[in-house]
């Protein structure tokens, strides 16, 4: 197996490229494609302070090593989640690679901040442990970017992620979720932006990268995410995948070149009625928002409230999407 | 699954570190990284093969006394909730 660039010797073979990579040219993949995945949607500017949401898993270190070799100004933020040794390693190797590279890391943690971890809080507010994580996370990386002042959040999603969901998403005709999957969500209401600069990238890909560079990353599974319904998703997809490679890429770009824009109105309707949560002051549909709600039922500590936290809309133009099975 | 593999310390063959849950099994004889994935019943989609330090393509021959790690890629999560602003 020959690189496709070289012809050296390849280590990885890429099925929906139809190619063959060696390990700098492979490298030199991962970076381009970030970066033009960052350019057709206009993710991040010149300049921009980043705040990289790093779990210890391979996707959020790739971004962070990916995005700091291309120069940006990326800090890291790690947040606590209380699931015991699991959450002891990921917190380890977030750690050791911000360490390593000599970049900052700020952490958040669930229990020792806020008074309660996920499988508590779970189960208090009769949540599914993912769907408690997703909104602690979200809200807790929403907060940290405001507060300190980062101009954007990028999370590790890849294009399996994206797929994945998409996948959930569209078996259900969840049309709200549809209209707000996209790879740039810019800043509005009291939000920061939030960008996906993976999402031309499979999670494969991600694996051999964090190998390829030596960047130690948690292998293990969350306790609390096995065996749920995105995992079956992925397992389906990289079924048809198999014999049909390209098809992920295709089904989440095509979405966003051919699809996306017919189910926006309706998610950005929701989000214009928008109001400062009574508690904390975030952005929320309700008096009082799901984090404040979540916490309240787990028995822990209230967040402060954050008046800065404005309601107002903030203009950031979305780049333009791409067109399917283009440009691979 | 795993039909033409022995667990770990039975004597010859390539030994494969799976994870998720971890475990060891020895898989008899010389073969392509290819054909031990399709002897384990594993989509290649799924994993990476990893010899030491360095990734394994599909087409690399592995000796009867290798130690190889067979790495999930896949990671599940809270996927629906991360995409929602």
């Amino acid at each position: 197996m020959k690189c496709r660039v070289c012809r050296e010797p390849a280590i990885i073979d890429i099925r929906r490229h139809n190619a063959n990579f060696c390990t700098e040219h492979f490298l030199r993949l991962c970076r381009d494609q970030t970066v033009k995945a960052i350019e057709e949607f206009d993710m991040l500017a010149p300049g921009d302070r980043v705040l990289v949401a790093v779990s210890g898993g391979k996707d959020s270190l790739a971004v962070w090593d990916i995005l700091l070799d291309l120069g940006y100004d990326a800090d890291g933020l790690y947040l606590g989640l209380g699931i015991g040794e699991y959450s002891d390693s990921s917190g380890e190797f977030a750690r050791a690679y911000a360490t390593k590279r000599g970049v900052k890391l700020i952490e958040v943690d669930l229990p020792a901040d806020y008074g309660y971890d996920i499988p508590t809080g779970a189960r208090a507010a009769k949540r599914v442990p993912c769907s408690a994580c997703g909104l602690s996370k979200r809200h807790l990386f929403d907060q940290a970017a405001i507060e300190g002042g980062y101009d954007v959040v990028v999370t590790g999603h890849n294009l399996d992620d994206e797929a994945a969901v998409l996948f959930g998403n569209t078996l259900r005709w969840s049309t709200d979720y549809l209209g707000r999957q996209l790879p740039v969500l810019p800043a509005r209401h009291g939000f920061p932006r939030k960008v996906k600069p993976l999402v031309r990238l499979g999670e494969r890909e991600m694996a051999a990268y964090c190998v390829v560079k030596g960047i130690d990353y948690i292998v293990e599974e969350c306790p609390m995410a096995v065996g749920n319904k995105h995992l079956g998703y992925k397992e389906a997809l990289n079924a048809i995948e198999a014999t049909s490679p390209g098809t992920k890429h295709d089904f989440y770009f095509g979405f966003l070149s051919r699809a996306s824009a017919h189910f926006r109105p309706q998610a950005e309707g929701e989000q214009a009625d928008l109001l400062p949560c009574i508690s904390c002051g975030a952005p929320t549909t309700t008096e009082v928002c799901a984090f404040c709600r979540l916490v309240e039922r787990a028995g822990g500590q209230m967040p402060e409230r954050a008046p800065e936290r404005s309601p107002e809309p903030v203009a950031v133009s979305l780049g333009p999407t791409r067109s399917a099975g283009a440009g691979q | 699954m795993f039909g033409t593999a022995a667990p770990s310390g039975h004597h010859g063959g390539v030994k494969v570190l799976l994870r998720n849950p971890r475990r060891e099994l020895d898989v008899p004889g010389a073969m392509q990284v290819s054909t031990l994935l399709s002897r384990l019943e594993i989509n290649r989609e799924s994993v990476l093969v990893i010899r030491g330090d360095t990734i394994v393509p599909g087409d690399a021959w592995l000796n009867n006394d290798d130690d190889v790690e067979i790495r999930p890629v896949i990671s599940g999560g809270d996927f629906t909730a991360a995409d929602l602003a």
